[in-house]
């Protein structure tokens, strides 16, 4: 049942917001419904498919295993920021390339998902890809587009460090 | 690139141009979905829109004695609840049967239960309210006296009536054909070998990353409602809401935005989907249903539960001489409408023993109604039955006769040049390459070197298997498959195509996205065919009130029949600019062609006109064009195959597995296919595509699985116990093609979205035999789960 709202206050894709909330509400939930960043997806609701996945604090997490309240005072980040600071934009450009998407739903926690392995484990084999990714449900591509877009990803940040992201 | 290089060679108007028909082009409407920028129904933001939830019988088969919805009505938030007789007032009732399906039943089926409830999931009351959380607040508040009944979940007893679940039908027999070429008995009676094994398939589900949904908004001034749906078929929803909630069609318009995976999930008529259209009608505003996992493992149809037993007659040469099938299906307490429940047992019939030359067949289905989740088409319908059926048993009788598996096919498959050519069943192929297929697939996977490493592998007791499993696939469904039964599921579709004045092209299609890679190919085909730039053409698809009309996307038919009614329309297009430049330049039409996106001299190829400029005239300054000249810069064209009932298709796969023999786990090594889809639009979607469909197959020969408890509980309906295939025990997939153009279409395209799907299971289980071979051991009950794995061993 509801129990009475909370006042909290984060940053989200950089801005800084102020809300209230139900103490209940999940910060995938809020994030969709109480912010319109609709970037984010539900797949499951339980931690398993990883729709959900987005930053907190440089940290990926399930939106959906968070409370908003949780978030309070931390730095949230989405595919909708990551996309417009053009941190992941190789990844992203990789996956268009190589078609590693097909209905997209999975694809934004794909990539959140991708990139921290691009950031911690740059000479990540594709065993190792495989297993990274391996909280994140695709139905439609038979995850072997994802693993090459990531790998390409990967070799040529190895190749030129510089030209990460944009 | 030279501008010859660049010219379509579409001359004469008569051959396609290979411009971007063919190349791995990237999707451009990937790029949305790349920065969470697409809209699924549940990023729609509307005002004053409702949310609604069900509440679900928890019961397999219960009376409703009573309900008591006062203390919900009072929670905060709460718009309405309904019942069953409430909805039934606006939304008539469905019978899911097809007249070609002969004798075909089912009972009358509502939106919301009436007086009992025949499944654990069943939609039985529906709560509206301003959130969804106040929703499931005051659902939990409901409350329903139950009168529990007893639950009909086993196949056998289901067949023996024991007990009738719908006493007005006398049995529960939904739906049995057979098939018989006659004298079979004597030839099983009199073959060197005769072959029998039963197949076991558990029940499994699409488990789309979306869940069902739709968003329906009335405009009770207008009489109207606006449908925003997660739909592979928008014009048959358009059919079915404005008859099923009497609201004249020119009233009803159907809309997809994105859609986060279908599968053949989103295509059928779900009743609490019909209740949310009924309600926005009642409340006169707009009402939105999102299904969550646990609802979806309980309320998306299911499909696959079969027991199979099949027997193969052979020479002791190695020559197939006829297949004997039963099969038994359970499909839940309705059948589902308007596809029915009988279609993947019909295929199952259709398909076994397909790739195979053979003179005798004998086949008896029988489907029947039990209280479980109710069972309809998911990828590759009956397909992944009838191959594991044909495939198990082409092994086993290749073992019993000790020829090589590999062997054993080239003996039997159709022969490359024996086309057209037809089964004593009946089934006409008019091309198929199955030789062809096999010797590529032998080689691109290495056949003898993966046998020598097999057999090296078994000295150091390390169990490796090769799995072989060739197929035939229907596609490009013509009105054959529900057109004839009286389904109002159309086989033809549309395209329109719109020269605008800047020299950009828009196509309409009727053929919808799921991520395939439609919208993409439909730019492929339309820019070549009109001589345009592909960054120049936008697709639109998936609106009931822009596209012209036709069936969507189902049974692999989107390129196959919406690419070509879109080649057909560019071509008509491309006659219509040439007619306009002609005009303009004062010139012998003859003389022109369209390239580049321009209108070059025909001999010179020297530009005379760009398009913009031919657009600018034609709809700003029309007053310049000779007198009586009217330029038609958009045109429509449909496409129905007419000449087979289906375009089949086929392909092999081949698997390669260790099983480990002291945990049961199975461990894919590598896994190949073979495809031939006639002309490949776009190697890159094709081969993605094919990729997901194999890995949803392996899924189901491995981990998927809804399992039932004796009283018809669903006891894995949670994303944490019903496995699906993750990227971790995935291998590398390797692709190829064949393609045999099809010619009843001058693009030549045929289905491919459901070939991995089809072959996958049946090529895993082979394999897996194929590596308890030395263990005298064998599985035949999908999916193949550790347990069974050590239970066949005699390990548990
Ligand atoms: S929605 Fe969070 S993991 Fe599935
Ligand atoms: S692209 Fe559809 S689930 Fe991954």
């Amino acid at each position: 049942m509801a129990l009475p709202e909370t006042e909290i206050t984060l940053r989200v894709n950089g801005e800084t917001v102020r809300k209230r909330v139900e103490p209940r509400q999940h910060l995938i939930d809020f994030l969709r419904e109480g912010l319109d960043l609709t970037g984010s997806h539900v797949g499951c609701e339980h931690g398993v498919c990883g729709a959900c996945t987005v930053r907190v604090d440089g940290r990926i997490v399930r939106g959906c295993l968070m409370l908003a309240v949780q978030a309070d005072g931390r730095s949230v980040e989405t595919i909708e920021g990551v996309s417009d600071s053009g941190e992941l934009a190789d990844l992203q450009h990789a996956f268009h390339q190589r078609n590693a998407l097909q209905c997209g739903f999975c694809t934004p926690g794909m990539l959140l998902c991708a990139g921290e392995l691009l950031a911690t484990t740059p000479a990540a084999t594709r065993e190792q890809i495989r297993e990274h990714i391996s909280g994140n449900y695709c139905r439609c591509t038979g995850y072997q587009a994802i693993v090459d877009a990531i790998e390409t990803t990967l070799a040529s940040r190895r190749a030129n460090p510089a030209g990460a992201g944009t | 690139m030279s501008a010859r290089d660049e010219l379509p060679v579409q001359g004469a108007e008569q051959t396609l141009t290979r411009g971007h028909v063919g190349s791995p082009d990237p999707r451009p409407n990937a790029r949305r979905l790349l920065q969470g920028r697409g809209v699924y129904i549940d990023d729609l933001r509307l005002p004053r829109l409702a949310h609604v939830v069900f509440l679900r019988s928890p019961h397999a088969h219960a009376r409703i004695v009573r309900v008591d919805s006062s203390r919900a009505r009072q929670a905060p938030g709460v718009i309405a609840i309904f019942d069953g007789a409430t909805i039934a007032q606006v939304c008539k009732p469905w019978v899911g049967v097809l007249a070609h399906l002969k004798g075909i039943r089912s009972p009358t089926q509502y939106p919301l239960a009436m007086e009992r409830a025949c499944w654990q999931g069943e939609p039985v009351i529906a709560v509206v309210a301003q959130t969804r959380a106040q929703g499931e607040d005051a659902r939990d508040l409901v409350e329903i006296e139950w009168e529990t009944l007893p639950a009909l979940v086993d196949m056998d007893d289901a067949l023996a009536g024991n007990p009738v679940l719908h006493p007005e039908l006398g049995d529960n027999i939904c739906f049995q054909r057979e098939v018989d070429t006659g004298g079979i008995d004597q030839v099983f009676a009199q073959a060197d070998i005769v072959v029998e094994e039963t197949f076991h398939f558990g029940r499994h589900t699409g488990v789309c990353p979306e869940g069902r949904a739709i968003l329906a908004d009335y405009n009770a001034a207008e009489h109207s409602l606006t449908v925003h749906h997660a739909t592979q078929a928008p014009h048959m929803m358009h059919d079915i809401i404005s008859r099923h909630l009497d609201i004249p069609e020119a009233n009803v318009r159907v809309i997809c935005h994105d859609v986060g995976g279908a599968y053949g999930i989103k295509v059928h008529v779900y009743p609490d989907e019909m209740c949310t259209a009924a309600i926005a009608m009642l409340l006169r505003r707009p009402v939105k249903f999102q299904a969550d996992r646990m609802e979806s493992f309980v309320s998306d149809i299911h499909a696959r539960e079969h027991k199979a037993t099949v027997r193969l007659a052979a020479t002791k040469d190695g020559r197939i001489l006829g297949f004997d099938l039963h099969d038994l299906t359970a499909i839940g307490p309705y059948s589902v409408y308007p596809r029915t429940s009988g279609i993947e047992g019909n295929q199952v019939v259709n398909l076994t023993g397909g790739p195979y030359r053979h003179s005798h067949y004998r086949a008896r289905m029988q489907a029947v109604f039990t209280n479980k989740n109710v069972t309809c088409q998911y990828r590759a319908v009956g397909h992944p039955i009838a191959v594991a059926i044909t495939e198990g048993i082409v092994d086993l009788a290749a073992q019993r006769l000790n020829i090589d598996p590999a062997e054993f096919r080239r003996r039997n498959l159709i022969p490359d040049d024996a086309y057209p050519y037809a089964f004593p069943s009946g089934i006409r192929f008019e091309k198929l390459s199955h030789h062809q297929c096999l010797e590529r697939l032998l080689a691109l996977m290495n056949y003898e070197g993966l046998r020598a490493d097999q057999a090296q592998a078994r000295e150091r007791g390390c169990y490796r298997g090769i799995g072989l499993a060739a197929m035939i696939e229907v596609t490009n469904p013509s009105a054959a498959f529900y057109g004839v039964g009286g389904a109002r599921i159309s086989s033809q579709d549309g395209a329109t195509l719109r020269l605008e004045p800047t020299g950009a092209l828009t196509v309409l299609c009727s053929v919808t996205e799921q991520g395939q890679g439609t919208e993409t190919v439909f730019a492929q085909i339309a820019a070549d065919t009109v001589g345009i730039s592909m960054d120049k053409v936008r697709v639109i698809t998936g609106d009931t009130a822009t596209t012209p009309y036709g069936g969507g996307t189902w049974g692999s038919r989107g390129a196959g029949i919406g690419g070509e009614a879109v080649l057909q329309s560019g071509r008509a297009l491309r006659a219509n600019i040439l007619e306009a430049a002609a005009a303009i330049l004062a010139c012998d039409r003859a003389t022109l062609e369209v390239a580049n996106d321009a209108i070059v001299d025909r001999l010179s190829l020297r530009p005379l006109l760009t398009l913009a400029e031919l657009g600018r005239i034609c709809y700003y300054r029309p007053d310049t064009l000779p007198p009586g000249f009217q330029s038609e810069l958009m045109v429509t064209r449909h496409y129905v195959p007419r000449d087979y009932a289906f375009a089949f298709t086929n392909g092999i796969q081949a698997s390669w597995v260790e099983v480990d023999t002291e945990t049961g786990f199975v461990k894919l090594l590598g896994h190949w296919c073979v495809e031939d889809c006639g002309t490949v639009i776009n190697p890159l979607l094709v081969d993605e595509q094919i990729r997901g469909g194999v890995v949803q197959g392996i899924g189901a020969a491995l981990f998927e699985e809804c399992c039932y408890d004796d009283a018809g509980q669903m006891l894995n309906a949670h994303l944490g116990d019903y496995l699906v295939p993750m990227a971790g025990e995935m291998p590398d997939i390797v692709c190829a093609h064949v393609q045999t153009p099809t010619h009843t279409s001058e693009l030549g395209a045929k289905g491919a979205g459901e070939a991995g799907t089809a072959g996958a299971p049946a090529a895993v289980m082979n394999a897996i035999n194929d590596a308890l071979v030395p263990l005298e051991a064998r599985v035949t009950a999908q999916p193949f789960t550790p347990e069974r794995i050590l239970a066949a061993l005699g390990r548990v």
